[in-house]
C-alpha cells in the first residue's frame, strides 16, 4: 500500500466522499503542506483526540475562520523565509466555505496570499444534521428546507462560490469531483504550482445527507457532472481554460438515486426546473462534447 | 529616554521594540493610532513585519492565531464592538494555549453607540482565558506591553495577553514616556521560542475534536497556569525592575495604604485622579488610599486579602455593569472576603465613568464621602436623575 498523508482509521461514515477527496488532496500537495481546517465533518472526523489521521502540519481553530487562520500562517512563513518551501491548504465544507467563511474567504483572496482553498461541497451543514447551506442545491429535501405541502424542499439554487472567487482577480479558480480523483489531483498540483491565492471547489458525495446506498459514492459524484449539475471548470487567470466535455445524461438519472430528490420524481415540473439548470449549465460552459473545446480536459 | 509621546505612539514604538513577525489588524476608534502608526513604522523599513491588513476583528484575532501557531510573535489591536467581535477567537487563543499579545482600547459597547472610554468591553472578556492587565498611564501602558510578552510567552504559561488602555485618556493623551533603549528590551525579552508550532518537519494536530474524555482536564490545566501566571509575576516585574528601573509589585499598587482606613479600589486611568485627591486629602489628616488592581486575569486575590483586610471601609470602583447583577469588580472584591474573619466593615460598590462621562476629583471626593455612611451596592456617582424621567408617551 501506497504511503498517504491521510491515514486510515478516522471516523468518517462509510462511503464519505470528502474524506476521500481530503485524501487525494493532500497526496497531491505532498509533506510539505500545512493544512488549515474550518470546522466540520473533516476536522472532528480526522482529529478525535488523542488520534489524528494528518501526517502534515494541521491546525484547526474555529468554524469560519481557516481563510483568516491561513493568512497568519502564509504570513508568519513569508516572515520566516520560507515561503517557496510550504504550501499552505485552507480547507472547509460548504456552509463554510459559502456561508459563515465567506467574508474571510475574500479577505484572503483579495489580499493576495498564497494559499490553496480548497471548499469540499456537499451541499448542506452534514456535521449538524444536514441542513442546508447557501451551496445547496434547488429543490434539494434538508432539515431546514423540508419537503412540505407547499414546499418541494431548498427554494434556491447554489450560490456561485467559483465565480465569486472568479471576481476577485485571483490566478487559478477550478470546480473538481471526488468521482474522478485523477482530474482533482492534478488540479490541486497545478493550483499548487501557481502564486497567489487558488480556490478549488471538490463536489463530495454525503451518504447520509443525500441518501444514497455507501456504495455509490463515485457514481453519484459522476453522475452530477455527466448529466451538467456539476461542470467540472478551470479558470486561469479568470478565463475558462478547460472544462470536462460530456454527453448529457438526464438529470433525473442522478436524482433517482438520491433519497434528498426523491420526492422529486412524481413531479415532472420540478425535474423540468432541474433539467434547466443542468441545459443552462451546458450551454453556459460549452460542455457538450460535439462542441468546439477551448483545450484537452483530464 | 525620555520623550512626550501620545499614548498609542508610545505603544507602537514600544511593540516595534518587541520585534514581532507579524501584525494584523482591523480599525475601531480609539485603537487606530496605534495600528496607523505600526503600518508606517513597517513601511518604513524600521521593523521586518508582515502587516496585514484583514477584513474584520474576526480575521484580525484569526490571522495572529495562525502566525503565533508557527511559532512567529505577533501583535493585534482592538477596542469594544471589535475586542465583542473577536470574541470567539479569544477563548479559541486562550483554550489553544498561544501567546498572541494584544492591545485593547478599552470603550463602551453599543447600544447606544459610543465610542469614549468605560471598562465595559474588556471586563466582559474576563472568563477568556487571556490574561488582562490594566494602565493607568501611558509608561505603564508601555511597560505592560514587555511584561505581557514576557509572561505570554513564557513556557510554563503560554497564554495569551491583553494590555488594557482607557481609550482616548490614554490612548490619545500626551505624557512624558521613558522609552526602553532596544538593547535593554532585547535583554529583558528574548526572541520567541515556540515549544510546539506548524513545522513540516514535525508534523502535529493543533486544535484537535476533544471528548469529554479529555476536556475537563485541558479546562482544569488552563485554569491551574493562571495560578502559575499569579505566581510568576512577582518574578518578572521584579527582573523587569532590574532592567528598567521601574517596580510594578507583582501588578498590584498599593497608594498610601499603610494606616488607611478608608480605600477605593479601582482599575486603569481614573487611579491618577485616585491618587491626587488622596494626596488632597492626606494634607487635611484624612486615612484614605488606594489599591490599584493591574492584573485583573489572573486575579491577584491572596495580595488584595492582605493589602484591605486591615481598611475599615472599602469603595470598589467599576467602570462596567454587569447588568442584572453586582458590579463585575466589586462582586470579585467582596468573594475575596467571603468566610474570612479579619475584613473590611464596609465593602461599597460605585458605577463611574461611563461611556466616557469625566471622573473627576469632585466625583472621587463624593466616594470617599460617601463612604463614611451606610455600604452602598452599585451607586451610581455623576447620575443625572433628570435625564431619566423621559417617556414614550
Amino acid at each position: 500500500m501506497s504511503k498517504t498523508l491521510f491515514n486510515s482509521g478516522h471516523t468518517a461514515c462509510a462511503g464519505c466522499g470528502q474524506s476521500m477527496a481530503a485524501r487525494l488532496v493532500i497526496d497531491a500537495a505532498g509533506p510539505n503542506t500545512i493544512i488549515v481546517n474550518n470546522t466540520g465533518c473533516l476536522e472532528v472526523f480526522s482529529t478525535k483526540y488523542p488520534e489524528t489521521s494528518w501526517g502534515v502540519p494541521f491546525i484547526h481553530s474555529l468554524f469560519e475562520n481557516a481563510a483568516a487562520v491561513a493568512s497568519g500562517v502564509e504570513s508568519a512563513i513569508k516572515y520566516l523565509g520560507k515561503a517557496d518551501e510550504i504550501n499552505i491548504i485552507a480547507q472547509a465544507g460548504d456552509g463554510g466555505t459559502a456561508d459563515i467563511g465567506l467574508q474571510a474567504l475574500s479577505g484572503m483572496l483579495e489580499r493576495g496570499h498564497n494559499i490553496l482553498y480548497v471548499c469540499y461541497d456537499n451541499e448542506a451543514y452534514m456535521n449538524t444534521g444536514v441542513q442546508r447551506s447557501g451551496l445547496t442545491p434547488f429543490d434539494t429535501n434538508t432539515t431546514t428546507s423540508p419537503v412540505g405541502s407547499i414546499s418541494s424542499g431548498n427554494l434556491r439554487p447554489k450560490k456561485p462560490v467559483p465565480e465569486i472567487a472568479n471576481a476577485h482577480g485571483i490566478p487559478y479558480v477550478a470546480t473538481a469531483s471526488a468521482g474522478f480523483p485523477q482530474d482533482l489531483q492534478r488540479k490541486v498540483k497545478k493550483a499548487i504550482s501557481i502564486k497567489g491565492p487558488k480556490y478549488i471547489q471538490v463536489h463530495v458525495p454525503c451518504p447520509l445527507g443525500w441518501r444514497h446506498e455507501t456504495n455509490l459514492t463515485i457514481n453519484v459524484a459522476k453522475l452530477a457532472v455527466e448529466t451538467g449539475l456539476y461542470p467540472l471548470i478551470e479558470y486561469e487567470n479568470c478565463i475558462i481554460s478547460a472544462r470536462r466535455q460530456i454527453t448529457p445524461k438526464p438529470v433525473e438519472e442522478y436524482l433517482k438515486v438520491q433519497g434528498r430528490f426523491k420526492h422529486l420524481l412524481k413531479k415532472p415540473e420540478e425535474i423540468k426546473k432541474i433539467q434547466d439548470i443542468a441545459d443552462n449549465n451546458i450551454k453556459k460552459y460549452g460542455l457538450k462534447v460535439e462542441q468546439q473545446q477551448i483545450s484537452p480536459s483530464a | 529616554m525620555k520623550e512626550l509621546l501620545e499614548g498609542s505612539l508610545a505603544v507602537a514604538e514600544v511593540v516595534r521594540l518587541c520585534r514581532p513577525g507579524v501584525i494584523s489588524a482591523y480599525p475601531i476608534t480609539p485603537q487606530t493610532h496605534i495600528v496607523e502608526e505600526l503600518a508606517q513604522i513597517v513601511a518604513n523599513g524600521k521593523l521586518n513585519a508582515q502587516f496585514v491588513n484583514v477584513e474584520s476583528e474576526h480575521s484580525a484575532a484569526s490571522t495572529v492565531l495562525g502566525s503565533v501557531a508557527c511559532g512567529v510573535r505577533s501583535y493585534t489591536a482592538t477596542s469594544s464592538q471589535g475586542l465583542f467581535l473577536m470574541a470567539e477567537v479569544l477563548y479559541n487563543i486562550a483554550g489553544m494555549r498561544l501567546p498572541v499579545i494584544m492591545t485593547t482600547a478599552a470603550r463602551a459597547i453599543s447600544a447606544p453607540i459610543n465610542i469614549w472610554n468605560d471598562h465595559q468591553d474588556v471586563v466582559s472578556l474576563r472568563d477568556s482565558g487571556w490574561i488582562q492587565l490594566h494602565a493607568e498611564d501611558i509608561q505603564e501602558a508601555v511597560d505592560l506591553h514587555l511584561i505581557a510578552y514576557r509572561l505570554g510567552e513564557d513556557k510554563s504559561i503560554m497564554l495569551p495577553v491583553m494590555v488594557c488602555m482607557d481609550g482616548f485618556i490614554l490612548t490619545h493623551g500626551l505624557e512624558t514616556v521613558n522609552m526602553p533603549s532596544q538593547e535593554e528590551v532585547d535583554k529583558f525579552l528574548p526572541p520567541y521560542k515556540a515549544p510546539y508550532k506548524l513545522d513540516v518537519t514535525n508534523p502535529l494536530t493543533l486544535g484537535p475534536l476533544v471528548d469529554p474524555e479529555f476536556y475537563t482536564e485541558a479546562r482544569f490545566a488552563l485554569n491551574e497556569t493562571h495560578k502559575e501566571a499569579l505566581a510568576l509575576i512577582p518574578k518578572i516585574t521584579s527582573e523587569f525592575s532590574n532592567v528598567f528601573g521601574r517596580n510594578y509589585n507583582g501588578l498590584v499598587e498599593e497608594y498610601q495604604m499603610k494606616d488607611a482606613e478608608r480605600v477605593i479600589v479601582a482599575m486603569g486611568s481614573v487611579c491618577g485622579t485616585i491618587k491626587d485627591v488622596i494626596d488632597e486629602l492626606r494634607k487635611k489628616g484624612k486615612k484614605v488610599g488606594l489599591l490599584k488592581v493591574t492584573s485583573l486575569r489572573p486575579f491577584p486575590s491572596s495580595h488584595i486579602y492582605e493589602a484591605l483586610k486591615n481598611a475599615t471601609k472599602v469603595a470598589v470602583i467599576d467602570r462596567a455593569l454587569s447588568l442584572g447583577s453586582f458590579a463585575p469588580l466589586a462582586s470579585e472584591i467582596k468573594a475575596v472576603f467571603f468566610g474570612k474573619v479579619k475584613k473590611p466593615k464596609v465593602i461599597s460598590s460605585f458605577i463611574v465613568g461611563l461611556g466616557g462621562r469625566d471622573i473627576t476629583r469632585e466625583s472621587i471626593k463624593e466616594i470617599f464621602r460617601l463612604l463614611t455612611g451606610k455600604e452602598k451596592q452599585g451607586e451610581f456617582i455623576d447620575l443625572k436623575p433628570e435625564l431619566l424621567k423621559e417617556s414614550y408617551e
